[in-house]
């Protein structure tokens, strides 16, 4: 592992992570709640089931165009930003992309950065590599703003504070904004930040944002929000550099409709967001506005990985929306951070692994009963249950030669392994099948009443002491 | 996810895959829905050699052993009749996951191809092909209908379920919060991560219990497993009787019509 994922907690932590917050009600409410809300909120946005289908197979379909083209996409989009006079810059881990930011914003003697929300820059953990380096990095997103505040990390890829109740937030306004007295007027608190944020943005000197998408046949980056401080980050200072994962990208303009309503609709049940920024030059002379410097990072950090594998590749069609993780039971019960990853839920759990390896994600892969809800509801269609199916095969198999992923084998233990050879040995003998059945409906009675992890909230199990196989002989016979 | 099967006529045989669970756990479920469907006039033929779909390596990430599994059904059912399945689960996986276990092996992959196409949910084969309607001969009663995961998103069937007890004349079905949500069993899920399995189960008996049914009645027996055992957990670690008794909705289907004739 880098420097960089130390922030991250480790996955061997999960399990006690989760016990902490299911054991906690008032948590279990508070998210079961907020899940209840999104799902509603996205519901309400698709009332018809066939136009929901026909776009998602739309949506689908437009984003696996792209990744079949993607490494020629790339090109052009370098090419025509170029052109614009946007400075592209390539990184393929996390350090090389905090190095190549990090050094723009040296180059120009910085100190101080103002952000717009970006989960990329998350995943590179770029706030504390800036803190390292003496750059004050502030998160404008009021959601990031609050988890800031608190030294925490986003819980939620989209509402970054979803674990925060107001009385929470007022708490944390009044501790750390100075001058604020307590209120938990919701209103009062936006002012406050709105307050402190306005000022920053007139003193930063460099401004940072994520991608939506980027669009290679015209060079323009699209970012989506609600807030404006998308807008000011990529406005107001001189400088602004955006980062995005190399897989976000369409080669044309027409492809951004459908997919900004998908993503709008499924995060936050918008029919569209407040804000839409399209950004395609640094200002050019006689414009009055706009940053003197656009840069745009490129970023891989495990996603040419998931890219050379056919079915592996579907991961990289997501477009960020949260729809897996509100519609998640898991995540209803365990909130964001427990996974300790950047990207929480079923994406996260489909995502990670490319990007920490599978030794740091090994256990996560079986954090889900396979319930098929985030396939359901994704926008875009992604898998994601036959993903997890085959992120577990690539776990827990023995190593071998030439693995399709970093960490292969890394959740492989001998002793599992063997189980399930004896199973499958008795499962496809049908007279050692009929042995085994036999003794268990026989000695059913015999076993034990704690079996393990089952019965912590469960009777034991016990076998029918006659089986299918032997009622229906008996009444055969009859 | 829902494929489209088309109907075959009522035909005069089937096969009976009755499952690991329904063979070991709830042999009164595969017995009544045998008995159900004999008394619709179809032979039922229960291969000796049947075992399991192979669902729990599969879904556990062991491919070898599942497919070493399925590869042993693969030969056990020669007739070209309709397989039907008492669990939306198992159904699941020979029809949906069978081809692409097999999909590197040419010979397998279309055996496994033609096996899926005759594999039929038990409760969307009472309604689709059997066009079954039942006469209620119970008295009133109020119980709730629990759909797996997989007979909801994978096999596209939890309409069958509702049809199926709409039809009974004298049963009210109660509607639970968060009906679509999953019970927590997920096969291994349920011991790899007891906790949130735990916590899953549990706000799924509340929310089935404070429906105030008489009884849980479901088409999956790994669901009624996990959610059974755990209302009788609780009610044992609170000193009570049972507060929430369920059953296969084969049985409950049969006794509401009068059982076997």
């Amino acid at each position: 592992m880098s420097e960089h994922t130390l922030h991250f907690k480790p996955a061997e932590g999960f399990r006690a992570r989760s016990k902490a917050v299911v054991d906690n009600p008032f948590l279990r409410q508070s998210f079961r709640g907020a899940m209840d809300f999104l799902m509603s909120k996205r519901a309400a946005q698709f009332p018809d089931p066939e136009e929901l289908e026909s776009l998602r197979n739309l949506g689908e379909a437009i984003r696996q165009y792209n990744l079949a083209k993607l490494p020629d996409l790339l090109e052009r989009l370098e090419a025509n930003l170029t052109r614009n006079g946007i400075k592209v810059h390539w990184a393929e881990t996390p350090d090389e992309a905090n190095a190549i930011i990090l050094g723009i914003i040296q180059g120009h003697g910085a100190t101080r950065m103002v952000k717009g929300k970006s989960m990329v820059s998350e995943e590179i953990e770029l706030n504390h590599a800036a803190e390292a380096a003496g750059i004050e990095a502030l998160e404008s997103d009021m959601g990031e703003y609050i988890v800031q505040l608190a030294n925490e990390k986003p819980s939620h890829i989209i509402m970054p504070a979803i674990h925060k109740t107001k009385e929470e937030i007022a708490r944390l306004f009044h501790e750390k904004v100075p001058g604020v007295d307590y209120t938990d007027n919701v209103d009062a608190l936006i002012q406050i930040g709105r307050n402190v944020l306005r000022r920053k943005f007139q003193e930063a000197e460099i401004g940072l944002s994520g991608v939506n998408f980027a669009v290679a046949e015209t060079g323009t980056l699209c970012l989506v929000e609600n807030e404006g401080n998308g807008r000011m980050c990529t406005t107001a200072p001189a400088v602004h550099i955006a980062i995005t994962g190399i897989e976000k990208i369409v080669e044309k303009l027409e492809h951004v409709p459908p997919l900004l309503s998908l993503l709008t609709r499924s995060a936050t049940g918008q029919n569209i967001s407040t804000y839409f920024n399209m950004i395609s030059s640094p200002r050019k002379p006689g414009e009055k506005d706009g940053p003197e410097e656009v840069h745009l990072v490129l970023l891989d950090n495990g996603r040419s990985q998931a890219y050379a594998d056919e079915q592996l590749r579907k991961t990289l069609q997501c477009i960020r929306c949260g729809a897996c993780m509100n519609h998640c039971p898991v995540y209803t019960r365990i909130g964001g951070h427990a996974y300790g990853t950047t990207y929480p839920g079923p994406i996260g759990k489909i995502v990670s692994p490319h990007m920490l390896g599978l030794d740091a994600t090994a256990g996560l892969t079986t954090a889900s009963s396979l319930c098929g809800a985030c396939g359901e509801v994704c926008p875009v269609k992604i898998p994601i249950p036959d993903l997890l199916i085959r992120l577990r095969s690539e776990a827990f198999s023995a190593p071998h030669a030439n693995p399709a992923m970093r960490g292969q084998g890394a959740g492989h233990s001998s002793l599992i392994s063997a189980i399930w050879r004896g199973w499958a040995l008795v499962y496809r003998s049908p007279a050692l099948y009929r042995a085994v059945s036999w003794l268990g409906s026989r000695f059913g009675w015999l076993m034990p009443s704690r079996q393990g992890a089952w019965t912590t909230v469960r009777e034991p199990l016990r076998p029918a002491p006659k089986r299918l196989r032997d009622q229906l002989k008996e009444r055969n016979k009859a | 996810m829902t494929i489209a099967q088309t109907p075959p006529g009522k035909p005069a045989d089937v096969y009976f895959f009755a499952t690991c669970v329904v063979d070991q756990f709830y042999p009164d479920a595969g017995m009544d829905a045998i008995t159900l469907l004999e008394r619709e006039g179809i032979r039922v033929h229960f291969p000796e050699d049947q075992t399991c779909c192979g669902q729990p390596a599969y879904t556990s990430g062991f491919h070898d052993e599942a497919r070493q599994v399925a590869a042993h059904q693969l030969t056990l059912f020669p007739e070209d009749w309709p397989i039907v399945v008492p669990s939306g689960s198992c159904a699941g996986m020979m029809k949906h996951h069978y081809p692409t276990l097999f999909a590197a092996d040419p010979v397998r992959k279309a055996q496994a191809e033609k096996l899926s196409a005759r594999v039929w949910e038990f409760t969307r084969f009472l309604v689709d092909v059997l066009d079954f309607k039942p006469q209620d001969c119970g008295s009133d009663c109020t119980v709730v209908l629990h759909t797996s995961c997989s007979a909801r998103r994978e096999m596209g069937v939890h309409v069958s379920g509702r049809q199926l007890l709409g039809g009974l004349a004298q049963v009210t079905v109660a509607q639970q919060d968060h009906e679509s949500e999953c019970c927590g069993f997920g096969g291994t899920f349920s011991v790899k991560q007891p906790e949130i399995s735990g916590a899953m189960v549990e706000d799924k008996v509340k929310s089935l219990k404070a429906t105030g049914a008489e009884r849980v009645v479901s088409a999956d027996c790994g669901c009624l497993m996990n959610i059974l055992g755990h209302a009788a957990w609780k009610d044992a670690q609170e000193g009570r009787p049972p507060t929430l008794p369920g059953e296969h909705i084969a049985t409950f289907l049969l006794r509401r019509t009068g059982g076997a004739k």
